[in-house]
């Protein structure tokens, strides 16, 4: 049976409670928001693109503990990467919250301490939100949703 | 230790009669707080419907043969059933429908719609459900009128001398629940409607939650619709009643179109069927309406007075024991309430309460109850929430108490 503890690892509760780039991007150049009709769960999200490089990412809102502590992590995984690397993690990340608990899944670092939610079906979209919000931002949409 | 209530209802006895409730989840004995969402089912329900299918089943108001008057005569019982329950003046005055949405989508469109003008009001509450703000919406839409909004309090409740003035000359419809989903708050139904009637307009209250958890007396509340749905009283899903009174039902044209509903049809106009039926179009949920029969059987069996007791005394310790848990926060506090709590527990969101409870087996609802408003009024993107029902105990209550505490560790 899935353990409690693998969804609630330390570094999501840490995470949590301090959130990383928590806070309004005024050199932004690209935004988005992103909405759990589900739960609720709201953020936005900041985005600065220097040529193909996202310099600097920062995202505000309120959610759950896995929402939020995904969209720090996610502020940190991305942070100085291309925008083909964001993409790329992107797909990367989305496999491994929704593989299947038993298959292996690439380390993806920090990341990987949201590879417990797989056994949490009803909490991928919380994990995954900032992840659609990230990429409708670098797409120029401004709304995205997990529904 | 298990706490045990003293009542005058015999709880083991009637949690013998719902088998579901001896079932585990998560290898724990289930903990059935979720009784808002539906209610589960007796025994007796889950039979009546199995007998209906396996006895009874043909068509209701078409055939001469045998069977089609037997499952006539079975649905028409149920509606007489409907009627006793809530106490209605006539059996033609109780519609069947598939829920309490479609009871008020029913009278926003077949009562609402065609008398509303540019200007003209509905008045709610800031307590209602989604589905008694929507169909007003729409409706107030496509006509041009105004939907107003009456404000509550911070502990919930109707602030009843602004719901008093917002009734003004251009109001046509008052629609309000009887008891919040998300608050517990009980309204006082029968002074709403005494004020909205002294200025001649018309009541609609929504008794999803009410009609569990207490007597409902349409004639003695003088409501003009109240509308029921069966998944919460202890019947299936998929049925539901809309009472709504004879003068009102008469003057109004019908909502859906199609069998049963017409008293006779060329291609050049319909005239319509007598009531009810002109609001019944198409085959009805026969099945669903014999499984509701039982279902208020059932309830009748127990009786509210002893339900009400055994509800209130469980509401009275839930209350104490969450009060007790430092950083929980009761979300509506109304002085009327019935056996609902929604609470917050600082610095944890809902929905991670919610995942942890239900590791040991605890089913409670988190989210925003289809009650957006509510969770904007008290500043709260949602809550939990643990309703209660006749079958619930007190030591079902500690085990929430144990995995809340378990919540608080993990979070602190």
């Amino acid at each position: 049976m899935a353990d409690l503890n693998d969804l609630y690892q330390e570094v999501i509760l840490d995470h949590n409670r301090r959130p990383r780039n928590f806070h309004a991007l005024a050199g932004a150049t690209h935004s988005a928001e992103g909405f759990n009709p589900l739960c609720g769960d709201r953020l936005t999200l900041y985005v600065q693109i220097d040529g193909d490089r996202i310099s600097d990412v920062a995202f505000e809102g309120s959610g759950c503990a896995i929402s939020k502590a995904s969209a720090s992590l996610m502020t940190e995984a991305v942070k100085g990467k291309t925008l083909a690397g964001a993409r790329a993690l992107f797909e990367q990340f989305h496999q491994m919250v929704t593989a299947a608990p038993e298959q292996d899944v690439e380390d993806l670092g920090k990341l990987c301490a949201l590879a417990g939610v797989r056994q949490f079906p009803v909490r991928v979209k919380c994990a995954s939100l900032a992840w659609h919000t990230l990429k409708a931002a670098l797409s120029r949409e401004t709304k995205a949703s997990t529904e | 230790m298990t706490t045990v209530l003293r009542t005058g209802l015999d709880v083991e006895k009637v949690r013998a009669d719902f088998p579901i409730l001896s079932r585990s989840v998560r290898g724990r004995p289930l903990v059935y707080l979720d009784n808002a969402a539906t209610t589960q089912k007796p025994v007796s329900v889950v039979e009546a419907l199995a007998r209906y299918y396996t006895d009874l089943n043909a068509n209701v108001h078409r055939g001469v043969h045998e069977l089609s008057e037997l499952a006539t005569d079975a649905y028409e019982r149920a509606r007489e059933r409907v009627r006793s329950f809530l106490n209605a003046a006539e059996a033609r005055e109780i519609v069947f429908t598939r829920n309490a949405t479609e009871g008020i989508n029913l009278v926003a469109n077949a009562f609402a719609r065609p008398r509303l003008k540019p200007g003209d009001e509905v008045l709610i509450s800031a307590m209602e459900h989604h589905s008694n703000i929507v169909p007003w919406q729409l409706a107030c839409g496509a006509t041009g009128a105004r939907l107003v909004v009456a404000p509550i309090t911070d502990d919930g409740e109707l602030d009843l001398a602004a719901f008093e003035r917002l009734i003004g000359h251009r109001t046509r419809l008052v629609a309000v629940t009887h008891m919040s989903n998300a608050l517990g708050t009980i309204t006082p139904a029968r002074e709403i409607v005494r004020i909205a009637h002294e200025k001649g307009v018309p009541v609609l209250l929504d008794g999803s939650q009410a009609a569990y958890h207490m007597r409902v007396d349409v004639r003695a509340l003088d409501a003009d619709f109240y509308v029921v749905t069966g998944h919460k009283l202890y019947g299936p899903t998929g049925i539901g009643a809309l009472y709504g009174r004879a003068s009102l039902l008469e003057a109004m044209d019908p909502f859906l179109g199609g069998g049963d509903m017409i008293a006779s049809v060329t291609f050049e106009r319909s005239t319509w069927n007598e009531l009810p039926y002109k609001f019944e179009a198409g085959t009805p949920h026969i099945a669903g309406a014999v499984g509701l029969h039982a279902a208020l059987d059932y309830i009748e069996s127990i009786g509210f007075e002893r339900i009400e007791e055994h509800e209130r005394a469980l509401l009275e310790y839930g209350t104490a024991l969450l009060n007790g848990i430092p950083g929980v926060r009761i979300i509506g506090t109304a002085r009327q309430k019935g056996s609902i709590l929604s609470f917050v527990i600082d610095g944890v969101h809902p929905h991670d309460i919610g995942t942890i409870v239900d590791r040991e087996g605890i089913a409670v609802r988190t989210g925003h109850h289809c009650a957006q408003p509510v969770m904007e009024r008290f500043g709260v993107p949602a809550t939990a929430r643990a309703s209660l029902a006749m079958y619930n105990t007190a030591g079902e209550l500690d085990a929430l108490g144990h995995a809340l505490e378990r919540v608080r560790a993990m979070f602190a």
